[in-house]
Parts: structure tokens; C-alpha cells; sequence
């Protein structure tokens, strides 16, 4: 049941690689020379004060807003996501922060929404098969997959959004606030799903405002600031360094030393991975 | 993870110890009740209406019940039957049209021009009003879709202009006759099932029932899942089959089952595969109930949309057409006075959310028959069209209040 979260995750194929992403509306630059590295089987959590460019971030991600410049490489190869459907097909794989799910259908009928089976005469018993499957390999407390979504609380529904974004076999998973609206049981339910999502193998890219939810999962910190990159934090940083970060309020020599001790460390990992 | 020491293999579905199942036909009668108290009332308020309804119509005159009358009014609700069903498909994606009233008259009106008039055959001629109502109701979902417009101002606007071109083409005379004999006009009016072909009939959906039920029983015990109580199965198929072949009997003491109403039964049963079993209807469902939830999981809405908005046209132009027959004419006053709010009120009696993603295809097969029967029973005791409007507004006014209640309710017992 207990899953350490610093029991080293061993960093896999770099999934996700962002050089140089830029995006204007208009005048308003949110988002300006970001770097961004996700590996398979790493919980990556993006951190920023609000107006940093998170959001915005994730939506590039997803394909729902494109670029203004740089290059996105998924499994390294260059693409573009022009629309939602084309992150998908890729294997990327969104939960929004409001889930998203149509209150009106049951279980079943929201996780296999859009991806029915033969849909000329849907397939129900090998989609309830499916969506127990996906739900039991998340550990999910799910009281039945045909109720209907409204019946269900509000970590039961996070557990559905997640179960959703399995579907499909994605490589790379991005939760934007999966703790926000939840309570302390089902905060730490829903931390447990991500550990579990991790230990399959899948990227995980995780917002939050909540340092202690981001310490609790994340093998790295991202922070974000005006929409430049800002930091690359462990999670054992100190509270300190972190909201100094986000905030902007210390000096810079923070980050700078945090930027500094990452590449030693990247340093002595890579060492590491050359032994065996 | 707790430890189960249980013998029996769990099926996958019932492994969570918290949830209470329950069993046998005992437990689906508990199932109902909890369902209906938290306000999931589906059609329960709409059979209990049609029982007082009928209740009282019948006191007061008991040829009502008599089955010459009950075929006459299977004949009378076919005609705005099929236009509720269009409704249907526009309520489920929560948008409403309410010029189905004009579209039909105007439907009625080019058949009577091309047919009588132009002398087109009449097939092409229904097609070509057929093709007319898709063409409406594409508009207004083009009207929706790019420029943000209001179905409910759209077809406002609708409802005003398509019954001027109605007006237009029927011109100075004001209404067109057609031939009695013809095979349409017969339809409309005399065409009924032989008895066999009735009985027949009222036996398919119970052996489809039953059918369709093993077969799903067999594949969920495959896969270990939970199966359906089987006694609970085929006392629903012989309870099915026997109603509907008494119903069907007793139809056939008199003139029988008009084809026209077979008709309108054989539309309602597709559409309600198509809104139940298939991925179009699931995206219907989904785009009525979180129309963006829809949009980010890759339905495309805007398809939907024209799908709903072009398929009530089009039963609009039907009915309309059906119409026509049963009145053999073609006139100005087709389409206009109460067709409209019938037709709105028929889909929403039967138990179709007007706040969008609930509904069933059913509830215009229900919902029309109340209505007609409150008609039928009104004629019946002499009274005039002012008494029979201001009831049927009653009724609607109720139908809308238990839909927002339930709704209420449904909401504070944690379901959709």
C-alpha cells in the first residue's frame, strides 16, 4: 500500500521534450523560451503563481492552443498538435480541471465517450469489462459503473477522469489541479493514483498550487514565473526556496543554486545509470 | 487492500463489499421504488396520468374505451406522434424547435401542389417535402452552429416564414384536396394490419426482448460480470407479450391497427436504437448533458447539432405529410393552432427533459397518446376547442412541474 515516493523512480525514455516554446495573445506574451523535459515513469509537477503560464502550458499540450514558436518532441520526433484529437491519438492524455465528465451518463458511458465499441450496436458487456479492468488497476473505489457520474463524489470522479485518460494507452499524462476541490481522504486517494500511474510506466505531468500534494508525488518541481522557466526543484527543497521561486520575492540565487545542484545531480545520475 | 476469504469467485463487478445489490424480482421491485423516490421517475408520472385520464374520460362516457374509438385515435396520434419524435431528438441535445408546426403545414402544402396540382408522382413529391424539412432544420443548425443564434429565436423566425411560403404556394384558394382512392389518402384513413400480421407483430418485441436478453446474459456470465435475474427476464417478456397481444385483440374486435400507426411504432423503435445502442445517440446524450465535456472528449458538436436539428425537421415534414393524408387536404389551417404545442408537449409529457440529455424515444408514443386522449375524450362529451386547449395547457403545465421537480430531486439524491 505504501509507495514511497523518493524510492527512485527510474527515469525511462524522455517521453516529452520542449525547446524554446513561446506563446503570444497578442500583445501578452504567457508563455516565453520554455523548456520542458518529461520521462516515462516520472511525476513531473508544474508549479507558478497564478498567471504563469500553467494553464496555458498544459492546453499546448493537449492541442488546444498551438505555439507561437519552438519545437514540441514527443518520443523523439518533432510534431504539432493542432487539435485535442491529435494529442490523443499521439498518446497524451489530459484531465481537466473540471474533469469534464457529462453528469447525465454512467461510468461506462463517459470513459469509452468518443472511443465507443462498434458503434453501430455498442458493445456494453466488453465496455463494462474494460472499464472494470481500468478502474481495478487504479485500485478505484467505484460502487457501481452503472450509476450515473453525478451520484459519485468528488475523488470517486477524479478516479473516473484518470481511469478515462488511460483509455487510450497514453504515454504521458497531464493532470491540471487533481487536488484542488478535494478533501484530505481523497486528496491522498488520489496521490495514491498517480504513484500507481507512475509505476505503470506513463510520464505524469502534474499542476498544483498545494507544496505539500507536489512534495508528496513529484520526483521533479518545475516552477514557472511571468511565463519563463524559473527553476527545477527536488522535491526535498526547502518551502523557502520554492515559494521564493514562485513568487519572485527572494533573489535569484536560489534558483541559480538550484539549477546548479540539478546538474550535479543529473550528473552523478547519468554516472549511475552507466553501472548497471 | 482488503483481504477477501470468500470461496465463491466475485464477479468483477461486485467485488466492492459497500454496495448493496439487489437480487431476484423482489430486489427490482426495491431497485424501482428507490429509483422513483429520488426522483429518477422516468415514464411512472405519464402511466399514471393516461390511468386517470382514461378513468375519468371513460365514466363520464364509457364509448370511450370502445375500440372503434381507441382505433380512431391510434389513427389521430400517429400524425403529431411522429412530429414529437422529432421533438425528442431536439430536446435530448437540450435545444428546442417550435416551428415543427409550420414545417409540417408547409410539408402537406408542397405535396398537395406537386402532387394534385403540378402532377409530380406522389412518392416524389413526399421526398421532395421530405428533403425540404432536412433542408430547415439544416439552417438552423447552421444558424446555431456559426453564428450563435437561439434555436429558440431561430425557429421563432421559422415558424413565421415557413408558414407565409405555406401560405404562398397554397395561394387564393387556400387548400388543396386530394384524391380519395389514392393509395395516401387511404393510408391516412382506412389501411389497416390484417389480424395475423397484428399478432405477429405483438410478438416480436418480446421475443426480441428475450432474445436480446440471453444473449447478454451468456456474454456477462463469459466475461464475469454480474448476470440479470432470469425469472425477472421472462416475467417481463410474457407480461410484454400478453399486453400487447390483448391490446392488439381487442383493437381487432373493431376495424384493427392502422399501418399509419405501425408506421409511427416502427419510427419510435428505431429511434430509440439509434439514441440508446449507438454511438451517435450516446453523442447526443453527451452533448444534451455537458455539451463541453462533448466537445473535449472528440465528439464532433457541431455534427450533433445538425443531426438533431435536421432529423426533427424532417419528422416534421412527415407528420405533415401524414397528415395530409388523414385529412385528405392540403390547407392553409394544416400545421397551425395547436400542432405545435402538442407536439412540444407530447415529448416533454412522455418524460423528456426539456433542460437536455434525458429522454427517451418512447415518451412520444406515451406523450401522444395522452394528449389525444384528452382530445378524443373531450370531443366525446361535446365539449368545444376552447375547454380542450385550456386542459391540455394544464397538462403541460404539469408535465413541465414534475420534469423540473424531479430534476430537483434527482439532483439532491446524487443523480443526474
Amino acid at each position: 500500500m505504501i509507495e514511497s515516493p523518493e524510492g527512485s523512480a527510474s527515469v525511462g525514455e524522455l517521453v516529452l521534450s520542449l525547446r524554446g516554446i513561446s506563446k503570444n495573445f497578442g500583445a501578452v506574451s504567457a508563455l516565453t523560451d520554455i523548456d520542458f523535459d518529461v520521462h516515462a515513469g516520472e511525476v513531473v509537477a508544474l508549479v507558478g503563481d497564478n498567471g504563469a503560464g500553467k494553464s496555458t502550458l498544459v492546453k499546448i499540450l493537449a492541442g488546444v492552443h498551438q505555439p507561437s514558436s519552438g519545437t514540441i518532441n514527443f518520443r523523439g520526433r518533432a510534431v504539432t498538435l493542432p487539435d485535442p484529437r491529435a494529442a490523443l491519438t499521439l498518446g497524451i492524455a489530459t484531465v481537466f480541471q473540471d474533469l469534464a465528465l457529462c453528469e447525465n451518463l454512467d461510468v461506462v458511458a463517459n470513459i469509452f465517450l468518443g472511443n465507443e465499441l462498434s458503434p453501430l450496436r455498442l458493445d456494453e458487456v466488453a465496455m463494462e469489462m474494460r472499464a472494470w479492468t481500468l478502474l481495478n488497476e487504479l485500485s478505484a473505489r467505484i460502487p457501481s459503473v452503472r450509476e450515473a457520474v453525478a451520484s459519485l463524489s468528488g475523488g470517486q470522479r477524479q478516479t473516473v477522469a484518470i481511469a478515462r485518460s488511460l483509455l487510450l494507452e497514453p504515454k504521458l499524462i497531464l493532470l491540471d489541479e487533481p487536488t484542488a476541490a478535494l478533501g484530505v481522504a481523497q486528496t491522498a486517494e488520489v496521490l495514491n493514483l498517480i504513484d500507481r500511474v507512475r509505476a505503470r510506466g506513463l510520464g505524469v505531468v502534474m499542476i498544483s498550487h498545494n507544496m505539500e500534494d507536489v512534495r508528496a508525488v513529484a520526483d521533479r518541481i518545475v516552477v514557472l514565473r511571468l511565463g519563463r522557466n524559473n527553476g527545477v526543484f527536488e522535491p526535498d527543497a526547502s518551502n523557502q526556496d520554492l515559494v521564493s521561486a514562485i513568487t519572485g520575492a527572494s533573489n535569484n540565487a536560489v534558483s541559480r543554486r538550484a539549477e546548479r545542484l540539478r546538474a550535479e545531480r543529473d550528473h552523478s545520475a547519468q554516472a549511475g545509470e552507466q553501472r548497471p | 487492500m482488503t483481504e477477501r476469504g470468500n470461496s465463491a469467485p466475485l464477479a468483477l463487478d461486485r467485488a466492492d463489499a459497500r454496495v448493496k445489490h439487489e437480487a431476484g424480482i423482489g430486489g427490482a421491485v426495491r431497485a424501482f421504488l428507490d429509483r422513483v423516490r429520488s426522483g429518477d421517475l422516468g415514464s411512472l408520472p405519464v402511466i399514471v396520468g393516461l390511468v386517470v385520464i382514461w378513468t375519468v374520460f371513460t365514466s363520464l362516457n364509457p364509448v370511450f374505451v370502445s375500440s372503434s374509438n381507441l382505433v380512431n385515435l391510434l389513427f389521430d396520434c400517429s400524425t403529431v406522434g411522429v412530429i414529437a419524435l422529432g421533438i425528442v431528438c431536439v430536446l435530448m441535445v437540450g435545444e428546442i424547435d417550435l416551428s415543427v408546426g409550420s414545417i409540417s403545414g408547409f410539408a402537406s402544402a408542397m405535396v398537395g401542389t406537386l402532387w394534385v396540382n403540378q402532377g409530380w408522382p406522389v412518392a416524389l413529391a413526399i421526398l421532395a417535402a421530405l428533403a425540404f424539412g432536412a433542408l430547415i432544420g439544416s439552417l438552423y443548425a447552421l444558424l446555431f452552429n456559426r453564428l450563435g443564434m437561439p434555436s429558440f429565436v431561430s425557429t421563432l423566425a421559422g415558424l413565421l416564414a415557413v408558414l407565409g411560403m405555406q401560405l404562398y404556394i397554397l395561394g387564393s384558394t387556400g387548400s388543396i384536396n386530394l384524391p380519395y382512392g389514392s393509395a395516401l389518402v387511404d393510408f391516412g384513413q382506412l389501411m389497416v394490419m390484417p389480424k395475423w400480421v397484428s399478432h405477429t407483430l405483438a410478438a416480436i418485441p418480446g421475443l426480441a426482448m428475450l432474445v436480446s436478453g440471453l444473449r447478454t446474459f451468456a456474454r456477462r456470465r463469459a466475461a464475469n460480470l454480474s448476470t440479470p435475474s432470469m425469472a425477472g427476464l421472462i416475467l417481463r417478456v410474457a407480461a410484454l407479450t400478453v399486453g400487447l397481444e390483448l391490446i392488439v385483440a381487442y383493437l381487432n374486435q373493431s376495424r384493427g391497427i392502422p399501418w399509419m400507426f405501425g408506421l409511427f411504432v416502427g419510427l419510435v423503435v428505431a429511434m430509440n436504437y439509434a439514441l440508446t445502442r449507438t454511438k451517435w445517440g450516446r453523442s447526443m446524450t453527451a452533448v444534451g448533458g455537458n455539451r463541453e465535456a462533448a466537445r473535449r472528449a472528440g465528439i464532433k458538436v457541431r455534427a450533433i447539432y445538425l443531426s438533431a436539428f435536421a432529423l426533427c425537421s424532417l419528422f416534421a415534414a412527415l407528420g405533415g405529410v401524414l397528415a395530409a393524408a388523414r385529412l385528405a387536404s392540403a390547407s392553409q389551417q394544416a400545421g397551425t393552432g395547436d400542432v405545435n404545442l402538442n407536439a412540444i408537449a407530447a415529448a416533454v409529457i412522455g418524460g423528456t427533459s426539456l433542460f437536455g440529455g434525458r429522454g427517451s424515444a418512447y415518451s412520444a408514443l406515451l406523450g401522444i397518446i395522452v394528449i389525444q386522449s384528452i382530445a378524443s375524450g373531450l370531443t366525446l362529451l361535446d365539449l368545444s376547442s376552447s375547454l380542450r386547449y385550456m386542459i391540455t395547457g394544464a397538462v403541460l403545465a404539469i408535465a413541465v412541474i414534475v420534469d423540473s421537480l424531479a430534476r430537483r430531486s434527482r439532483a439532491s439524491h446524487g443523480r443526474a
